[in-house]
Formats: C-alpha cells, structure tokens, sequence
C-alpha cells in the first residue's frame, strides 16, 4: 500500500552548510575571469546522503511500476523488464567508454549492436536497421523524413501528404508536421478496419505515403493490408509501419511482408527495456530496399572481421544524425540481451501469449457484462471496451473506472485513446501477467461496475487509497508552479 | 518459457474460456499468405548464465581505458546511491506519469528536476527533460521560430564554435520545417565567436542566434556582447551551456542585458554514464513567456480535492496527444530514468560539491594542457579562458597518435581534422575531476614517446 | 442545455459574431464551445492590426484536456483582442458572449466567408452533432 504522508521538496529539507561530503573531490583554484563568473551560487539543496537517498526512495514508494503492480497500459506494452538486461548492460566495459573512442576500444558493445541490428532486420523482414533514433516518436521522424528524401531524390518533391487514420497515435500527425509535410486524415470503418474507398480517394499524385499501426490502436489486425500497400505503391506513395504494436505479431507476420517501405520499433516496449518513468525509450528504424541509403547515420558496419560505424561518407544520402552520438546505447543493450534470452522461438512466444492474455482478458470480461468495442473481432495484444452505457446510465465515466482501479491495486488502462472510440479503455495485458492476475483485474473491474450501480459518488470521487486524491489539473494549468523557487532574499 | 509464467493448464482453460482450439486460432484474421512458421536469422534462446557470459566477454574486451575526449560526453563521477535508487522497480519499471495519483514519486522527481535546471540556468522554467543535448538544440531552434512572432524568417545564427555534432542534429531535425541555420565564423587565435562578425546582419529579420558557452573548443564566448546583439537586433538567444560549467560561469538567465530566451544542453554530466553513447538527458529552460512553445513533458505543482499539495502533468495541450499536428513536437517518452539519475546526483552534489566538481575540472584541464602543452610539436590552439576542455596543436597528423595511444589503453582526444580542417592537426582534450595529476603525466608520458620515437624513426 | 442568444450570429465551427455600433464586429465562442471544452486555461488573442481572411484561425482556446482554434468567419483587420483572457481564460466559461468575448475586427467588406447561422440555425446544427 502506498504512503499517504507527503514528502517536502528536496529544497525544504536543505540547510546551509549541510551536504553529502563524501562525494565532493578536493577543492582546487579555477582560473575563471570575473567578467565570466556566476555572481550567486545555483539555488540546489543542500542535503546529507541519508537525507537524499531517504528522501528518493520515499518518492519512489508513491508509484506504481510493473515490479509493484499489473499496468495494464494499452499502446505501451508494459511487460517485466527482465533484471539481466539492466545489470549485462551496466558492465562496467560498456558503461566506461567513450561514444567517441577509437572503433577498435569497442569492438564487443559494437558486436552486441550488430547483431541486435541483424536480429531486428530479421523478426521485421526488412533489408536494412538503424539503431539511432532515441524513442519512438523520432523513428516515425526518421521513416517520414527517409520517404520524403526518397521523393525528392526522384525528382518527385511535389510529394507532401502524409495520410493517417483518425485511430492513429497523436505522435504520426505530429511527425508529418515536423517534417514538413500535410497530413490528410481517412476514418476507419465501423469494424475499426481502415475505410478503404475513403483510403483511394485520398490517394493522389501529392501522397508521399501513409502511415499505419497494424494491429491498429483499435486493437485489431487490418485485415485489408495487402490490398492497401498495393493501392498506396500503385499511387507512388511509401509505407509507413507505426511499431507500437508489434508485440501482437512478433515471429508470426513480418512488416516487410505485409508491404511496408520503412519501421519504426519501439524497444521500451516490444523488446521489454524500461520505461524508466517515461523514457529512455528507443526507436530503431527497418527499411526495405528502396529507403536503404537514406537511413539515420551512425549504422553498425563489418567489414570483414572488424566492426565500425557506418557514417554520412558511407551513406552520402543520409537523412542525417538525429542524437549526438550513436543513439541510446544502453538501451539498444538492454534490448541485444532480451533478444538473446529469448531466441527466435521465444521471439513467437511473445505474440502467442500477449495475444492469449488480451483475448482471455476481452471474453472474460465480456461474459461479466463490459461493452466491447469491436466484439465481431478478435483482439490482438490489446483490445478495447467502452463504458459509454456506464457514463449515460450512472454517470460513471471511463475517468472514474480507472481512478477507482488505482484503489484495487491496478494501475489503470490507456483511457480516452484512441479519440473515436467513446469512454474508452484500451487494455493491454502482455504476455508476463498470470492467469491470477487477470482475474483478479476482471474482478477488480466487476467489483468497481457493482459498486457503479449502487453507489456512483464512491467511484466518482475515487481514488481513496492513493498518496493524494483526484488534482486540480485545472489549477496546474492556471496557476503555473513548474519549478520552486527560493524564497527572496 | 522465459517470461512467460503459463502452465499447460493454463493454456487450456483460458483457450476454452475464449472459445478457441488453439493458440494459432487466434492469429485466424491474420491473411495467411502473410503467416510465417520460423524466423531464420534469429538465433535460439540461451539461458541467462550463457548470456551473460557472452556479455561479460565483450564488455571486458572493450576494457578500461583512460579517457581523454569530452567533446558533448563526460566522465565524471556518480555517487552511489544514484543507480542503487533510480534502478528501484518503482522509478526503473514505471512508465510516463498518465496516472498522477498512482505517480507521484515520478512527478515531483520531475518537478525537483525542472527547478533544478531553472535553479542552474537561472531561467522561469524548464521541461522534464528531453532525449539528448543535441536534439534538445533542435528542438529550441523550432520552439524559437514559434516563440518570434514577428519574425518571419525562420533565419537562426549557429557559430561554428557550437559542437559540429550537435549543428548536424539541428539540421537534419529542422530541415523540413524549412529552418536556415547560417554559420557564423570564429576567431582562430582565441577559438571563439567574432562578435563584429553579427555586424552584417544588422537590420535583418533574424529569428535567434545560437550561443554555446563553454564553446566545443572548451573556449569561454563573449556571451554579453553576443547576447545584447541579439537582443538589440530583435533576435532571440538560444544559450547551449555545459550544467556543470554553470557552477562557476554566469548562467544564460544573465547573459547581457536580460538574458537569454531559452537555455538546453545535456544533462549526461550529472549521474549519467558514458555508456558508449547513450542514453543521455537533453534539457530545456526558457522565460515564461515562451513556455506554450516549449517541447516535451513539464510537471505542475497543484492541490487534490481535499487541498493537499500534489503533482501532475500540465500544460499538455501543447503536446502531440492532445494537439496532433499541430503540437509542439511529436515528443512523447523522453529521457525520464536519466532525469531522476540527474536529479538525485545534483541533490548529493549541491552548490558546493558541484562548484568542487567544477573548479576540480577546470584545474585538471589547465595541467594537461600544460603538460601535453610542453612536449616538443604540440602547442596550445587558442588562447583566452576556457573551461574543461581544449585544442592542442600538432606539427604532425594525429590519427596515427591516437591509434598507438589507444593500444596503450588512452584515449587520448577527438581529432578535429575532418570537421575543422582550417585547424591543421589539431586535437580537442579533456580532464574533469576523474582525472588525476598522475592520469595527467601518464598521458604526458606516452604521448612524449610516442613523439621522440616518430622523430627518431 | 446552452445558451443561444437570438441576437447574434453563428458559425458551425461553434463562433457568434456580434455587430457594434460603430460597424466593427465582435467574435467569441458559444457556451456550447465552452462546455464542450471544459475550463479554460488559456487563451491565445491576435494582436491589433492582423489582418485576416475569412476562414483564418485568429486565435487558440485550450482546456486541460483540449486545444482549440478559433477561425475568424469574416475577413477584415484585428481591432482588439481581448486581453484580460490573459489572466483570466475563465471569463470564456462564466460569460460567453459578454466578458469572454476574444476580438474584434474591422470587416473588410464585399468577401464572403463561410455560411453564418441564425440562432435557430445554430441550435439546429447542434442537434444535428454538427
């Protein structure tokens, strides 16, 4: 159970003077000018060891994590971070080297980055990987702007829109803008499939290519995927994979078969590194043929025995550099030693059982009486209700259902996303949860729709349990406090 | 099955409860002619002992060495309990903060970090962090062009003292929004900005002129006098500092007359470790004027139902889950294990260790270059302060040097040739606290040899 | 239920335009618009002396868990904006048509912007889910 206690601020535990000694080194004279000199000291705390390692694990016990409880977050595949990668990719070899230290100081993490670079390029189907991108959000910056350098290499820079499905991540719009594109937006069909007709009739010679989750943020396989990428290619336009889900489908159907030009995977999420509280995450990029010399430099090369980085002389046609060095590193480790835990027979394990999980998850709770959103489908990894029947007849939103599973122990799903579907939680068990688990979440959820019925204020007002109750978010907004400031001298 | 905890029995009840015959039904809306049966390509699973033998090999082939180069990464040291706590499954297995009420640990770890870098930076606000320090000047050259309302030009000054790295990742970032980043060039006897060199812009449209303090030469920039330019020419200032050099230079807060209007860089510094790369821990601090225009996560202190302070995420209409095209950035996760890391090293550090820290930097650099500085054919580059870093001078290539030194365990430096030809054969070092005088002479050694033994040959 | 003044006119992108005496015309946001949206915590006002086309997006309201554009339905130079929505975004909220207007423009006159809708037309195009 949490604490409700507040913790201070780390600043209002600090008293002059006071400090954690043992990790200062000597004091020695710095030849700095006046004129270049900072005239008052930083505002930091100043706090004794005990005080700061009491007052971090303090905040760290007012949250929930998957060590801690199930979160059942949909898009984001919160799945056991196994404890080996964190500890294989902190070896104190990987950890101490310079990203800019000669080739041949690193030819063992570079060793682990190839064949995490050669694995991705097999499990997606692709012809080629780039490991750098830092997170999801920039490899779907990276895949746009490798088919917008495609285009323009063509001689075809009249090509500037980008189509998205009105069930996409915020994130695909948001990247076409970033590359300077238009983003035309086609509805999905009421059995979450993309509206084909309403697809070609979007098509034209401006399409520079689209962009597509599959399975979809509905939660289910497109099953018109072949005759898309067929209709997108036919109208010059290039095929853009969204890899948040790809749990759903690791080792039973690849990317690159189903069409696409170019990929993004999130590693935080398929390939189970840690999501760290919002990060790192890593979005590594697959391409076919067509995109191969435009990927993101540095990419891991061999040239015979030895390895090095790939940079924009091997690759002239590079979009570019998108981190300061080779990309989240430690990430990609953590990433190489799931990856080799689990073998390409496990790799399928990972979609069987994610897919077993939310679809006993979706019929369990079906049979409790819950609204599925698209009960004609199967689900795949994640699946969709909608409590708009709860919301009209108690009152009760999907806002409320998911605070009040905070107090049952269960970090709520994705609420309110995607935006088409009413009242909406988007459930995603992966496939490290129990059995047990699952049905103490579906009676946790039966439990909280009782108590809907019969006392809606109780599930209104929830949280009870939690460190704090429901925040002024209004508040937040209106009345800006984003950093502490010391009190005027 | 690693990770996977079902029984066969479990299999089967829940395969019965759904309806199905088997695992692969479920896969049936799937086109068939697009299933597969295996992955060739993918080796089979190894236990957690094998691979972590594997791991163990490589990682010690790539070994211990003694670092020289800076260059946008430094080595410095991380207190202990700065891994032992951001690993705790609560922080390391936690993920964005959706849920403020089950995530408070999370989000005032955020809020302590923002005033943080508010605190250094001397700025009003700051984000939770953003991916890296390259990236996070991207990110400011766009966030510029939105906060300039009156400038139409989308022209921004990038000196050529900004880390060449970083002008890249700006470039290749900002293209398709149509940015022109213009170099500004630099003085090569003190390796910094010619301030006389803004004159020609005078009376142009120019958005923002970017200043790196201390420059990627280590060289300390005349931030005043480029800081009034902008600002009497209309410009905005974009400052891209070292956080660690902020324990002893004048912050971006305070830069001219008024200061800069947006601050960001690489918190890797504070608790992150080289680790080949990544990951680091971009920043961004701005005035509040511009904090709509700001990218990335910020956490807000507020009040729950019953007037207990708490924290959650606000302002969130900039970003691209509400906002979509029309967001800020499509930033989404950022750095948030890296932020914590950073925010527990500074809270052990606090001003004083931090200005230790700082001063230890600055003195060691000044004995290596003093000690690399005495071997016959090398000199000092520039003159005029700097801070932990600088260019040395060869009489002969230094990528020959660099290779022998390597194979005697010492990173010896960044060679500038390719990115700063003008330079001859020059060398950019670095010595921050973890250096010692010893580490010093242990490089001045090798590098003597290697310099009498090339002369005699 | 929302409040529909007669007296004004709408747009289906949820404006009401109202005509000032001296021929200049006040735009703001119907109390549908602010109810759907929520509390308001920011609201973004052109500068005088914009000049807008008809169909331009003139200014931004944000809700906690919405962002807004706000789309000038006729052509013309911005004469003011509202700026005590500054500090106080709530005024949109609590009086729609009255405090919280958000500019007013100088019309340019001759060109038509989008179809604007009389009060019953508005309501109307409400039911409809418009």
């Amino acid at each position: 159970m949490l604490t409700r206690k507040p913790e201070p601020l780390i600043f209002e535990l600090s008293r002059g003077g006071r400090g954690a000694t043992a990790q200062y080194p000597a004091a020695e004279e710095a030849d700095i000018p006046a004129s270049h000199r900072r005239r008052q000291a930083p505002p930091l705390p100043e706090v004794s060891e005990l005080q700061a390692v009491r007052h971090y694990t303090r905040l760290s016990q007012l949250n929930f994590g998957i060590d801690t409880h199930f979160y059942p977050l949909g898009s984001c595949t919160m799945k056991y971070n196994p404890r080996a990668c964190n500890s294989l990719a902190m070896l104190p070899g990987f950890l101490g080297r310079h990203p800019l230290a000669p080739a041949a100081t690193g030819q063992g993490a570079m060793a682990c980055l190839f064949e995490l670079q050669e694995m991705l390029r097999h499990v997606t189907g692709m012809a080629g990987v780039s490991l750098t991108p830092m997170a999801g959000a920039q490899g779907e910056f990276a895949g746009v702007a490798m088919i917008r350098a495609y285009h323009r290499a063509r001689g075809d820079a009249a090509r500037n829109e980008i189509i998205v499905p009105d069930a996409a991540h915020g994130t695909n719009p948001a990247t076409a803008t970033m590359c300077g594109m238009k983003v035309r937006e086609i509805p999905s069909l009421p059995d979450g499939d993309v509206d084909v007709a309403a697809l070609e009739a979007a098509l034209s010679p401006a399409t520079a290519g689209i962009m597509l989750t599959n399975p979809s943020t509905l939660g289910v396989f497109e099953r018109h995927i072949v005759e898309i990428a067929r209709k997108v290619h036919d109208a010059g336009g290039l095929l853009y994979y969204d890899g948040a889900n790809l749990n759903a489908i690791l080792g039973k159907v690849r990317p690159g078969d189903m069409g696409f030009d170019v990929i993004h995977m999130n590693l935080h999420k398929t390939f189970s590194t840690p999501h760290g509280g919002g990060g790192p995450g890593s979005g590594a990029v697959g391409v076919g043929k067509r995109l191969l010399p435009f990927m993101p430099v540095p990419v891991v090369g061999r040239e015979g025995e030895r390895l090095r980085w790939l940079d924009e002389r091997d690759l002239p046609q590079s979009i570019g550099r998108l981190s300061g060095f080779m990309g989240n590193t430690g990430v990609l480790l953590r990433a190489w030693v799931y990856m080799r835990i689990l073998g390409a027979a496990g790799m399928r394990r990972v979609a069987e059982f994610s897919t077993l999980n939310a679809n006993y998850l979706l019929a369990r709770l079906k049979e409790a009486g819950f609204d599925a959103a698209y009960p004609g489908r199967r689900a795949s990894h994640e699946f969709i209700i909608t409590l708009k029947r709860q919301a009209r007849e108690q009152e009760v939103t999907a806002m409320d259902f998911a605070k009040r599973l905070l107090d049952h122990g269960y970090h709520a799903p994705t609420t309110y996303f995607p935006l088409l579907v009413p009242e909406c939680l988007l459930i995603e068990p992966t496939e490290s949860e129990t059995r047990e688990e699952l049905d103490g979440f579906v009676e946790a959820l039966v439990a909280i729709k009782n108590e809907a019925e019969n006392d809606a204020a109780r599930v209104k007002t929830a949280p009870h349990t939690m460190p704090v109750r429901r925040l002024d978010d209004v508040r937040a907004a209106r009345q800006l406090d984003v950093a502490w400031k010391p009190a005027a001298a | 099955m690693p990770y996977i905890p079902h029984t066969s029995v479990d299999i089967r009840a829940m395969l019965d409860r759904i309806g199905a015959r088997s695992i692969d039904d479920l896969f049936d809306e799937i086109p068939p002619e697009l299933r597969i049966d295996s992955l060739p390509g993918v080796p089979e699973a190894l236990s957690e002992m094998d691979v972590s033998r594997l791991a163990a090999e490589r990682a010690a082939a790539d070994g211990r060495v003694l670092n020289f180069i800076g260059a946008g990464a430094y080595e410095h040291h991380i207190p202990a309990p700065v891994w032992a706590l951001v690993t705790r499954g609560e922080i390391y297995s936690a993920y964005t903060p959706y849920q403020a009420e089950a995530s408070q640990g999370t989000l005032q770890i955020m809020y302590e970090f923002q005033s943080m870098i508010a605190g250094l930076t001397a700025m009003d606000v700051s984000n939770s962090s953003l991916y890296d320090g390259a990236s996070a000047l991207a990110e400011a050259c766009l966030m510029a062009v939105r906060a300039h309302r009156r400038s139409k030009s989308a022209r921004i000054l990038l000196p050529a003292t900004v880390n060449p790295a970083w002008r890249r990742v700006a470039r290749a970032i900002t293209e398709g929004q149509g940015l022109a980043l213009e170099e500004l060039p630099y003085c090569t006897e003190q390796g910094t900005t010619i301030p006389g060199s803004l004159a020609r812009f005078a009376g142009q449209d120019i958005t923002a002129v970017v200043i790196q303090q201390p420059n990627f030469f280590g060289q300390l920039e005349d931030v005043d006098a480029l800081t009034r330019w902008a600002r009497a020419n209309g410009a905005l200032v974009i400052a891209a500092v070292n956080p660690v050099s902020l324990a002893l230079l004048a912050p971006p807060g305070e830069w001219g007359d008024g200061g800069a209007d947006i601050a960001c860089g690489d918190a890797q510094p504070f608790g992150v470790p080289l680790s080949s790369g990544g990951p680091y821990v971009g920043f961004m601090a701005s005035r509040m004027e511009h904090v709509r225009q700001m990218p990335g996560r910020i956490a807000g202190r507020t009040v729950d139902t019953e007037g207990k302070p708490g924290f959650t995420l606000t302002l969130q209409a900039r970003e691209q889950h509400i906002r979509r095209g029309k967001a800020t950035s499509n930033i989404c996760t950022n750095q948030g294990l890296l932020m914590s890391a950073a925010t527990i090293h500074l809270a052990l550090l606090g001003p004083a260790g931090l200005e230790r820290v700082a001063r230890a930097c600055v003195a060691r650099t000044r004995e290596l270059v003093a000690a690399l500085g005495r071997l016959p054919g090398v000199r000092a580059a520039f003159a005029g302060p700097r801070f932990h870093e600088a260019v040395l001078v060869f009489d002969r290539p230094v990528a020959p040097l660099l290779e022998s030194l390597a194979a005697e365990g010492i990173v010896g430096g960044l060679d500038l040739s390719r990115d700063y030809p003008e330079l001859g054969d020059a060398l950019l070092v670095c010595a921050t606290e973890t250096r010692t005088q010893a580490d010093v002479e242990t490089y001045a050694r090798a590098l003597g040899r290697l310099l009498s033994h090339a002369a005699a040959a | 239920m929302s409040m529909i003044p007669a007296d004004l006119r709408y747009t289906k992108s949820h404006e009401w335009l109202r005509t000032l005496p001296d021929g200049s015309i006040e735009i703001g946001i119907t109390d549908h618009a602010q109810q759907t949206l929520g509390d308001l915590v920011f609201v973004e006002v052109p500068e005088a002396g914009r000049v807008l086309a008809a169909g331009d997006a003139c200014a931004v309201v944000e809700s906690v868990k919405a962002a807004s554009d706000v789309y000038s339905p006729v052509a013309g130079e911005v004469v003011a904006g509202n700026d005590r929505l500054a500090t106080q975004p709530e005024l949109v909220n609590r009086d729609p048509y009255g405090e919280g207007w958000i500019l007013r423009l100088k019309p340019a006159g001759g060109t038509a912007g989008p179809a604007l809708l009389d009060a019953d037309g508005y309501r109307a195009d409400i039911a409809a889910g418009g």
